[in-house]
């Protein structure tokens, strides 16, 4: 259970005025979308709820309680590049994680508490389709690749929060309807509450529970910094979906239970059809 | 087509990259002849005969006077010398070049102050050393290190805050210490870097080698090569300094070699 409370959140750089006047109550297991026009401050927003960033005014409260100063491992996060390392093997970015949380001060594990590591690793891996890669470096696997290890990563430290930054923005569409595919059975089967920054509508609406529209209103040319974004608009996905229940979205739980890497087109067909959004 | 697109074949290749020194070569050798031929006591172009008796004299045939061989004596004085400045600039480089990219305080504390220091010309300082440290090896080596240090400090220092923010990132959402970071994520990464800036320090540290062993040493290439100077000892000299250019062509060869070896994946992330 794991709610997000962003409370009159605002942030400014210098005199310039990215957002301001942002409320926010996001339930436990919800799948937010954040869209809005480029330069908005989306990827800013996310910032401040990894504490990458701190709000100018305002706060931001996991389960009640102010988040903490710096990034922490209760919120994962995964983004559009460099979220895999890249000195590493597929199966070394996924040990890493383990190892930054039990191998102590030198981060690392050795002998049963390693090979039981290993197995964590590889059962994670084999979970999000990257089984028999597990040799290879990030730059010789394909975009979608790094981003499903990036995933992997991730999720094997159980984050409560899953912050994800345009993280499929650069893949095609073909891989795309895969990976959304993953994200879905990955939503339904870990406890996450999950923000998603994403430029694609037919993204958001198919793969969240709630879509946020992030705007600039006041357009002034002379003084349009004064002016942050706010939220425009924020949208129920209807019917909705409910984290661990099958969806009420013809063909998801389709792709939930047999993602395949053949048939992706679809999907993403049908996420665009039950878009019912105001253009 | 367009000559940006046009490729040499591999044996066309190959010629052109001998043909600079295939010249070299021709031009020195007729030089050498019509000088000879002028004047047969002629010092400054030596024959081909003369510089085989003069590399038999110093690199096979014990010295008179002390027994030793010279050649191989100058060589592992400089190479001495040389490989202990390095490894110490390299440890310094490493710890402090490392702290002020990742950590605020320390960049705070030492970063303008590298600047100011890698901005003192080395050679300007080196009678400072030698009143300070004597005439002796500490001078030479503490020359080369000053040389070196503060530039390949401020290389790594921008390197490690190359790394993609994101990373850093990352590694703490999955609960990294500073201290993990640095293990895991920043070494592994910037060790590879250290190589090539390594390589690209070997120029000044034999130039500041030499340049030391010229004013105040018993032993060294740098020495060897000032001392016959007085002679006007052609055949000593172009022997030693293309001795020297191969150790030091072989040192950056062993180096690449290294990097490749010991990081394999670098290659490919640098590209990427
Ligand atoms: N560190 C910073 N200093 C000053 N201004 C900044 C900083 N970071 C972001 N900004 C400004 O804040 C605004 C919002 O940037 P942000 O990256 O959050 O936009 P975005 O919505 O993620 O855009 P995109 O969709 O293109 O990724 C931009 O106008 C940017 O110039
Ligand atoms: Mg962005």
């Amino acid at each position: 259970m794991t709610t997000i409370s962003i409370r009159n959140v605002w942030k400014e750089y210098d005199e310039r005025v990215v957002l301001e006047r942002i409320n926010l109550e996001i339930e436990s297991r919800a799948f937010v979308a954040l869209v809005g026009p480029s330069g908005c401050g989306k990827t800013t927003f996310l910032r401040m709820l990894l504490s990458e960033e701190s709000p100018t005014r305002g706060e931001i409260l996991i389960d009640g309680k102010p988040i903490a100063g710096e990034p922490t491992a209760e919120r994962g996060v995964v983004f559009q590049r460099y979220s895999v390392f890249p000195h590493l093997t597929v199966l070394g970015n996924v040990l890493l994680a383990l190892e930054f949380e039990k191998g102590g001060c030198f981060a690392r594990l050795f002998g049963t508490a390693r090979r039981k590591a290993i197995e964590e690793a590889r059962a994670m891996l084999d979970c999000v389709g990257l089984g028999g890669n597990e040799k290879k470096y990030p730059a010789q696997l394909s975009g979608g690749m790094q981003q499903r290890l990036a995933l992997a990563q991730t999720l094997i430290r159980k984050p409560k929060v899953l912050l994800l930054d345009e993280p499929f923005g650069a893949l095609d569409p073909g891989i795309r309807g895969d990976i959304h595919a993953l994200m879905r059975r990955l939503w339904n089967e870990e406890e996450l509450t999950v923000v998603m920054v994403t430029h694609d509508l037919s993204e958001a609406f198919g793969l969240a529970t709630r879509v946020i529209a992030f705007e600039r209103p006041r357009l002034d040319p002379v003084d349009g910094d004064r002016y942050g974004a706010v939220i425009k608009d924020d949208i129920e996905v209807w019917p909705r979906r409910i984290a661990g229940q099958p969806s009420p979205h013809r063909d998801e739980t389709k792709s939930i239970t047999a993602p395949g890497r053949d048939d992706p087109a679809q999907d993403q067909g049908q996420a665009r059809d039950d878009l019912a959004l105001p253009a | 087509m367009r000559a940006i697109n046009r490729q040499p074949r591999s044996g066309v290749r190959l010629l052109l990259g001998a043909l600079p020194f295939v010249l070299v070569a021709i031009l020195y050798l007729t030089g050498s002849a019509l000088r000879l031929a002028d004047n047969p006591q002629d010092k400054l172009l030596p024959a081909l005969s003369t510089f085989a008796a003069t590399i038999d004299r110093m690199a096979f045939t014990p010295d008179g006077r002390t027994g030793e061989i010279l050649w191989w004596v100058d060589t592992a004085a400089s190479l001495a010398r040389l490989v202990v400045a390095l490894a110490i600039s390299t440890l310094i480089s490493l710890v402090i070049g490392v702290a002020i990219g990742l950590l605020p305080h320390v960049k705070a504390l030492l970063g303008s102050f590298v600047g100011v220091v890698s901005m003192v010309p080395p050679l300007a300082i080196l009678p400072i050393l030698f009143i300070v440290l004597g005439l002796g090896e500490p001078s030479k080596i503490t020359l080369i290190i000053i040389g070196l240090a503060p530039v390949m400090i401020r290389d790594l220092a921008l390197r490690t805050e190359e790394l993609p923010r994101q990373q850093l990132i990352k590694a703490q959402t999955l609960g990294a210490s500073t201290f993990g970071i640095v293990q895991r994520v920043v070494l592994p990464q910037i060790l590879p870097r250290l190589l090539d800036s390594l390589r690209l320090s070997l120029g000044p540290a034999w130039l500041f080698l030499i340049a030391a062993e010229a004013i105040a040493s018993e032993s060294g290439l740098g020495y060897r090569i000032f001392l016959v100077r007085r002679y006007l000892a052609m055949d000593v000299i172009l022997p030693y300094v293309a001795w020297i250019t191969l150790l030091a062509f072989l040192m950056d060869f062993g180096l690449q070699k290294l990097q490749n070896r010991l990081f394999p994946w670098f290659a490919a992330a640098r590209a990427a």
